[in-house]
C-alpha cells in the first residue's frame, strides 16, 4: 500500500510537471472585446527617423482610435519601435514573420517585397483584405513608378509609403575656403575629383564621401556603387541578364579607386562598424567636403529640429548638386545626370488577427490629412500621393529639386527577390577596392560570385 | 560542476557493493526512470532535437526569405562540400583557433593563475580589491561592456587616443584580433581565477613547506607540488573555457566581424551567412561543423583527465 501511494505521488509530479510547461506555451488572450493592433517601423523617439516615430505615437494612434470608436469598434493600437541598422530591422521583421508573428503593419524597404513574398511572409492585399485593398482611393493619386514598388508578379503586396532620390551634398562653408562656387553643379566624375582635390589643399580632412564597403550594408549600394553604375552606363540588371565584370562596373569601381586611394576619402570609414553613422557626424561637424546621401540625410539626419546630426545652418551652409554622369551622355539611356531611387512599403501581416482593420490602420496613415500633418514643420518628404505632393513640397527647395531634376532621371532596382545577395557581393567589391585591390580584379571576383547567386553564367549578359 | 572539477574516481568494487551503489535511493529501476523523465524529456526537447534539426536543416537549401523558405530543397551534402571548400570558413576557423589559444588558454589561464597564486595566502583589502574588480569584469552584461570597450578603443574621441594623445589610431580597425583578445581575456579572467584560487586552497601547505625546506626554487614548487595537485582543475577549467569561448559570439558586439572579416571568428560567421544573409541552411551546415570540433575538443580533454598517472 505504502508503495502504491508513492507511485502515485511520482505520477502526481509528473503531471504537475506536465501541466506547468503546457501552462508555459500559454500565451495570454486578450482582454475582451477591443481589437488590438500593433504597428511597426525602423523608427524610435529621440533616435533614429525620431519625426516618423513621435507622428505615430502622437497623431495616427489617437486619431485612429478615435475615428474607430466614432465608428463603434474599440480599437487600441500600439507601436513598437526600433532603431537599428536596416539589415538587422530586416533580419528581425523575417523571423517574426517565419514564427508566425509580428506587429500587424510593418514598414519594410520595398526592395525586400519579393524575397518577403516568395517566403510566403507577405500575402497579395487583395487575398488578405478583400475587395478593399483594391478601391482604396489613394491608388488613384500614386503613379505608377510608385505603386510598381508595391508590386510583385503583377500583385499588389503592400502601400507604397513614398520614393526618394539621391543627390550630392556639399559643404558651402568648405567650398568657399577651397574657392569652389556655391552652386556647384558637376557634370563629369573628373569635376568632382577636382573638387576634392581643392579640397584636400586646403585642408578638408574628408574631401569626398562615397559609401563603400559591406559594414554600411544596402547604404553602399544605393548611395555608392549603384548611382556610379548607372552614371557609367550599367544597371545591375538588363533585360533579365545579370550585369557581370562589365566596363561600367569597373569604370565605377575605379572611381572609388581614384577616390579612397588617391587620399580624397577615409577608407578607414568605410570598414567601421558604425561608419554611416560617422559619416553623418562628420559631415555635420564641418570635415567632410562632398557626400552622396539620398533625401533622408536633409530629412532625418542633418535636419535643424529633428536629425541624427543637426545642423543648426543646414539651409545656409549645405549645398546640393545632381549626381553627375561619367562623362556627359555617359549614363544610362544616354543621360547627363543620375540617381537611384527606392521607397518604403506599409504592408499588413498575414499572420494578424484583424486584417482588415491593420489595413484601414495602413490606409489612414497614407490619407491626405495624415500625410500632410506628417510632414508639416519642416518634415517634407515625396509622399507617394500627387496631390499631397503637389501641396506639400512647394515650399522646400531640395524636395522640388528631388522631385522636378532627379526623379525624371532617376532608376529602380530591380524587383527580384534574389537582388540583395547580389548587392551584398557589389558591396564586397567595393569592399575590395577601398582596402586595395584593383577594380578589374574586383570585378571579376564580383562576376564570379555572381554567377554562384543567380544560377550560373547563363544568366549573366556577357 | 563539483563533480567535474575534480578527476572522477572510478570506483572498481565487487558486484555486490556497486549494485548497492547504483540504486543508493532504494526507488528500484522504474520509479528512478519516472523521476529523471521529466528531466530526460527537457533535454530531448531542447538540446538532442534542436541538434538533429541542425542536422537536417544543414542538408537543405533552407533560407530566411524568398521561395526556399517556403519550398525549401534537399540538397545532400553541398552546403558542408561548399562550406569546406569556402577560404572565409576557413579563414573564420583559424581566427576562432587563434581566439581560443590567445584570450582562453593564454589569456585568462595564464592571468587567472596568475592573480591565483599572487594572491592565495593574502588577506586583507587588497585581496578583496582586485578580485572584486576581476568578477566585475566578469558579471556585467555583454551589451554594456562592450559598448565600454567601443568607447574606449574609438577611433574619434576614444578614451585611450585621449589618454595616449595618439589621435586616429584605430585598434579595433587596425588590431582587431588582438583587440577581441585582449578584451576577452579581461572580460573572461574571473572564473578561471575563483577556480584556481580553490585549487589552490586543496594543496596541502605541508608539501609546499616540504619542498621550501628542501630547497626547491618557486618555479620549482609550481611544477612538481602544485601542478599535480591541480591537474585535474586545470584541464577541466581548460575544457570548459575553450569551448565558451570557442562559441563566444560577444567579439561581434565589439568589431562585427570587420573589417572585411578580419575578426570574424565561427560564431559571428555563422550568424553572418545564417541570418545577415539569410542562408539558414549553409549556416546549419557550418554549425554542424563547429559541433564535431567542440566534440573533438571535448573529447581530448576528457581523455587527458581520464589518462591518471
Amino acid at each position: 500500500m505504502a508503495l502504491r501511494k508513492r507511485s502515485m505521488g511520482v505520477v502526481a509530479v509528473l503531471a504537475a510537471s506536465v501541466v506547468g510547461l503546457a501552462a508555459c506555451g500559454q500565451s495570454s488572450g486578450g482582454s475582451g472585446d477591443a481589437i488590438e493592433l500593433t504597428i511597426t517601423q525602423n523608427a524610435i523617439a529621440g533616435g533614429k527617423n525620431a519625426a516618423g516615430a513621435d507622428f505615430i505615437a502622437n497623431w495616427v494612434i489617437p486619431k485612429f482610435e478615435a475615428a474607430q470608436k466614432a465608428k463603434g469598434k474599440d480599437v487600441k493600437v500600439k507601436f513598437v519601435p526600433s532603431g537599428v541598422d536596416d539589415e538587422q530591422y530586416k533580419t528581425k521583421l523575417s523571423l517574426d514573420l517565419k514564427s508566425g508573428k509580428g506587429a500587424d503593419v510593418m514598414d519594410i524597404d520595398s526592395i525586400w517585397a519579393g524575397e518577403f513574398a516568395e517566403a510566403g511572409y507577405l500575402k497579395p492585399l487583395p487575398d488578405l483584405v478583400g475587395a478593399e485593398a483594391d478601391s482604396w482611393d489613394g491608388w488613384a493619386q500614386i503613379p505608377e513608378a510608385v505603386q510598381g514598388m508595391a508590386m510583385y508578379n503583377g500583385k499588389k503586396y503592400a502601400l507604397p509609403v513614398g520614393t526618394d532620390g539621391r543627390v550630392l551634398y556639399f559643404n558651402k562653408t568648405l567650398f568657399q575656403k577651397a574657392g569652389l562656387p556655391a552652386d556647384w553643379q558637376p557634370t563629369s566624375w573628373q569635376e568632382i575629383l577636382d573638387a576634392g582635390t581643392k579640397l584636400k589643399s586646403s585642408g578638408v580632412p574628408v574631401p569626398i564621401q562615397i559609401n563603400a564597403g559591406t559594414a554600411m550594408g544596402e547604404a553602399t549600394s544605393m548611395q555608392g556603387v549603384l548611382p556610379l553604375l548607372v552614371g557609367a552606363g550599367g544597371e545591375v540588371q538588363q533585360n533579365g541578364k545579370w550585369t557581370g565584370a562589365s566596363q561600367p562596373l569597373k569604370d565605377a569601381l575605379g572611381l572609388y579607386q581614384k577616390i579612397y586611394g588617391g587620399g580624397l576619402g577615409d577608407p578607414k570609414l568605410q570598414q567601421e562598424a558604425k561608419g554611416r553613422d560617422k559619416s553623418f557626424q562628420q559631415f555635420a561637424e564641418g570635415k567632410i567636403g562632398i557626400l552622396l546621401e539620398g533625401d533622408y540625410f536633409w530629412r532625418s539626419v542633418i535636419n535643424p529640429a529633428e536629425g541624427v546630426a543637426k545642423m543648426a545652418d543646414r539651409d545656409q551652409s549645405v549645398g546640393y548638386a545632381m549626381i553627375p554622369a561619367m562623362e556627359p551622355g555617359k549614363g544610362i539611356k544616354g543621360q547627363d545626370f543620375v540617381s537611384m531611387s527606392g521607397g518604403s512599403l506599409r504592408a499588413v501581416n498575414p499572420n494578424s488577427e484583424h486584417p482588415k482593420e491593420a489595413f484601414e490602420l495602413a490606409t489612414f496613415t497614407l490619407s491626405p490629412e495624415a500625410l500632410k500633418e506628417e510632414t508639416k514643420d519642416g518634415n517634407v518628404r515625396i509622399t507617394p500621393r500627387t496631390d499631397v505632393n503637389k501641396d506639400i513640397l512647394a515650399g522646400e527647395p531640395l524636395m522640388t529639386f528631388i522631385s522636378e531634376k532627379v526623379l525624371p532621371v532617376t532608376a529602380f532596382r530591380p524587383p527580384v527577390a534574389v537582388y540583395p545577395q547580389v548587392s551584398v557581393a557589389l558591396q564586397e567589391a567595393t569592399a575590395a577596392v577601398v582596402s586595395g585591390t584593383a577594380p578589374d580584379q574586383a570585378a571579376a571576383d564580383y562576376q564570379k560570385k555572381l554567377e554562384g547567386i543567380v544560377g550560373g553564367a547563363g544568366n549573366i549578359a556577357s | 560542476m563539483a563533480q567535474a572539477t575534480s578527476p572522477p574516481e572510478v570506483v572498481r568494487e565487487s558486484g555486490q557493493a556497486r549494485r548497492y551503489n547504483s540504486d543508493a535511493a532504494g526507488l528500484g529501476r522504474l520509479r528512478a526512470g519516472a523521476f529523471a523523465a521529466p528531466a530526460l524529456l527537457l533535454i530531448a526537447v531542447f538540446l538532442v532535437f534542436p541538434a538533429l534539426w541542425v542536422l537536417y536543416l544543414g542538408l537543405t537549401n533552407y533560407r530566411l526569405t524568398g521561395i526556399a523558405a517556403a519550398e525549401p530543397q534537399f540538397v545532400g551534402l553541398d552546403n558542408l562540400i561548399s562550406a569546406v571548400s569556402d577560404p572565409t570558413f576557413w579563414s573564420s576557423t583559424w581566427l576562432t583557433v587563434q581566439f581560443v589559444l590567445g584570450s582562453a588558454v593564454i589569456g585568462q589561464v595564464g592571468l587567472g593563475f596568475a592573480i591565483a597564486w599572487l594572491l592565495r595566502d593574502r588577506q586583507g583589502p587588497l585581496k578583496r580589491l582586485v578580485e572584486g574588480l576581476v568578477i566585475l569584469a566578469w558579471i556585467l552584461p555583454s551589451a554594456i561592456v562592450s559598448f565600454l570597450w567601443v568607447a574606449l578603443l574609438d577611433r574619434d574621441g576614444g578614451t585611450l587616443n585621449a589618454l595616449l594623445s595618439t589621435p586616429q589610431f584605430a585598434p579595433l580597425l587596425d588590431h582587431p584580433m588582438l583587440s577581441i583578445i585582449v578584451f576577452n581575456t579581461w572580460r573572461g579572467t574571473a572564473f578561471s581565477m575563483m577556480l584556481y584560487g580553490a585549487a589552490l586552497g586543496n594543496v596541502p601547505p605541508s608539501h609546499l613547506e616540504s619542498a621550501r625546506l628542501a630547497g626547491a626554487s618557486g618555479w620549482q614548487q609550481l611544477r612538481d607540488v602544485v601542478f599535480p595537485h591541480i591537474r585535474g582543475h586545470i584541464l577541466t577549467n581548460l575544457l570548459l573555457i575553450s569551448l565558451w569561448t570557442f562559441n563566444d559570439f560577444t567579439p561581434f558586439l565589439l568589431t562585427a566581424g570587420g573589417p572585411d572579416g578580419q575578426s570574424e571568428v565561427l560564431a559571428v560567421h555563422v550568424y553572418k551567412v545564417a541570418l545577415q544573409g539569410g542562408e539558414l541552411g549553409y549556416g546549419a551546415a557550418v554549425s554542424t561543423i563547429i559541433l564535431l570540433i567542440n566534440l573533438v575538443v571535448a573529447v581530448f580533454y576528457l581523455r587527458l583527465l581520464r589518462s591518471k598517472k
